[in-house]
């Protein structure tokens, strides 16, 4: 196994002459469109907030391009490095709980036991250009 | 007192020359002086006193704890603390009161230490200095003078750190000396039933021998981390770390670990996809800050999080989402996977061959001052000032940081030894040698205070320089 790792960096490209914190070159420039702005902001429940913040994914992007010049051909993705360990798992029997109230101290809205939150299953309005960054 | 190594103080503590509440106040007292430093967020003063009282009931009885009982502690603000604030210097946080205690909290609480008050970081440990996960405790240890420990993964619990990167972070530890890091690792180490990726073998507490004989130790130096970007005196004074063993009869060999220009890429990619996850717990319905909007819970959820969320947490989080996007998931965030393997693979090849330890710098300089440290962003920051440290955190070894010198400014400049994995305790005791080798200046506290008191009743920041 490290004899083919050991073989694989052999023929990674030697990105080490450049300097570790070489600035990102003007190759594959990524533009952000509407809808991507748009659609990762529902998923994330974040905005960007403005145009600097996209410019800033755009360059993130840029940045994390650079991984295509590695060869990962045949390389497993590593999840975690105690990998080759059991987990550990706790045996299925109750031992501690009873805590609702410790549980519910630290929300701003509840009533009774419950967490009280809005209406769900209302999307959020879509926002034209125009709208788009005005409570930056 | 305050300037004592931990087994001093506490040798001085069973001893009577000092009262653990003494040492609290005093404590505190110096902590009410820098308060323009802002090092604290929350300070415990009542708890920490209430423990001294009951600290020194112990010593009077002859019953302390050990080594830690009466020392006063500090933990970073995104430890768990029951009762009292923690807050991960973020708004999303404010007035979160957690109502259970970090297990390596905890372990120190049951030695009996006193808890000064959280410290401050960046929000939500995403700042340059690294998260507990890039290098923020080698770094700050190297630019302040101390020795910084970065546990192997696994060895210490996360239970009650909030976390940053789950496959990444690991408690910290940050002390005067080497033996000081010893002895808190061989408390908070071990299984933690409450965090399944802590291992299961089992770990003692363990005393640093002091090496004498260098000679069967091989010290690797690897190539790809002398970069342009490393300042010149720093690598003069890694090279002379370097000679110093060579000359007491160690092995010295250049290793390659190939990767290295990839580590800061892949880290960043990997980073922003688990911060992406870990940041959506955070709602404002059970716990932290809730803005007042009612339309919806998609437009709570969202105006909450840009309340309470910094530019820089936004930005990893929408950063994180776009590489988890179906269409990039396999590019981005798998590519990413598989990078940190060959990563890693790096790091197990050159220990195969025969390298018992690392030497690398840590940092790229000394500290730089604050004007100088705001003119970039976040991403560039971290992507110049992790690159020593940050290849250690994705192959989960032990790494530290030992103070080494003064820089021609005064300022600390401290040097990376990197171990196997789980090998802790080899690691410190090679640190340990070389910390009595170099014999950095002890701090010198109450000299400080008085040359600076002037400064401190101004409450204006100064560059102090520790130049004797």
């Amino acid at each position: 196994m490290w004899a083919r790792a050991v073989w694989l960096a052999f023929r990674a490209p030697a990105g080490g002459r450049r300097g570790l914190t070489a600035k990102a070159g003007p190759q594959g420039s990524v533009r952000i469109t509407a809808e991507m702005i748009e659609h990762l902001e529902r998923l994330a429940l974040v905005d960007f907030g403005s145009q600097e913040a996209v410019a800033r994914l755009e360059k993130a992007i840029a940045f994390a391009d650079r991984l295509g010049a590695v060869d990962t051909d045949g390389v497993e993705p590593m999840e975690s490095v105690l990998e080759d360990r059991c987990l550990y798992l706790r045996s299925d029997n109750v031992i501690e709980g009873n805590c609702a109230e410790e549980v519910l101290q630290n929300s701003h809205r509840v009533v009774e036991e419950y967490f009280v939150a809005p209406p769900g299953n209302i999307s959020l309005p879509k926002l034209d250009e125009q709208e788009r960054f005005s409570h930056s | 007192m305050l300037g004592r190594t931990l087994r001093e103080v506490s040798a001085a503590l069973k001893q009577g020359q000092i009262t653990p509440t003494e040492l609290c106040q005093k404590c505190l007292s110096l902590i009410k002086k820098t308060k323009f430093l802002n090092a604290y967020i929350t300070v415990s003063e009542e708890v920490a006193l209430k423990q001294a009282e009951e600290s020194e009931k112990r010593y009077k009885q002859g019953h302390s704890l050990g080594d830690l009982d009466g020392i006063p502690v500090a933990v970073k603000d995104n430890f768990s603390t029951a009762g009292i604030e923690t807050t991960c210097a973020s708004n999303m946080l404010k007035g979160y009161v957690p109502p259970y205690n970090a297990t390596v909290v905890q372990k120190l609480l049951d030695q009996g230490a006193l808890l000064m008050g959280k410290t401050n970081l960046d929000e939500f440990a995403m700042g340059a200095l690294g998260s507990d996960t890039g290098g923020s405790t080698r770094n700050p240890a190297a630019h302040c003078g101390l020795v910084g420990l970065k546990p192997s993964y696994g060895l210490v619990s996360r239970h009650g750190l909030i976390p940053l990167v789950n496959s990444m972070d690991v408690p910290g530890i940050l002390t005067r000396c080497v033996d000081d890091a010893a002895i808190v690792l061989g408390v908070l180490a071990g299984h933690d039933p409450k965090d399944s990726t802590t291992i299961q073998d089992p770990v003692k507490p363990f005393m640093l021998s002091s090496l004498t004989d260098v000679s069967k130790l091989c010290v690797g130096i690897p190539k790809e981390y002398l970069t342009p970007e490393l300042s010149s005196e720093i690598r003069s004074l890694w090279s002379k770390a370097a000679n110093l063993f060579e000359s007491e009869g160690a092995k010295v060999i250049e290793v390659s670990l190939p990767h290295t220009s990839y580590s800061i890429v892949c880290y960043h990619v990997l980073c922003t996809s688990e911060v992406a996850s870990n940041m959506a717990r955070f709602d404002g319905l059970e716990y932290g800050h809730r803005c007042d909007i009612d339309v919806s819970t998609e437009a709570m959820y969202a105006a909450t999080r840009r309340e309470g969320f910094n530019d820089v947490v936004r930005g990893r989080i929408l950063s994180g989402n776009f590489f988890l996007l179906k269409e990039n998931y396999e590019n981005y965030f798998v590519k990413a996977q598989k990078v940190r393997r060959l990563i890693a693979n790096d790091f197990v090849n050159v220990f195969n061959s025969g390298v018992d330890v690392l030497l690398t710098p840590t940092t790229l300089s000394e500290a730089v001052p604050y004007t100088e440290f705001i003119k970039e962003d976040n991403r560039t920051r971290s992507a110049q000032d992790d690159i020593f440290t940050q290849a250690v955190n994705m192959a989960g070894l032990p790494a530290v940081s030992v103070p080494t010198a003064l820089s021609h400014q005064g300022l600390p400049i401290g040097l990376q030894f990197i171990g196997r994995a789980f090998c802790d305790q080899q690691l410190l005791t090679v640190a340990k040698w070389f910390e009595k080798q170099v014999q950095f200046p002890v701090i010198q506290i109450q000299e400080l205070m008085d040359n600076c008191s002037s400064v401190f009743e101004n409450e204006k920041l100064a560059s102090v320089s520790l130049k004797q």
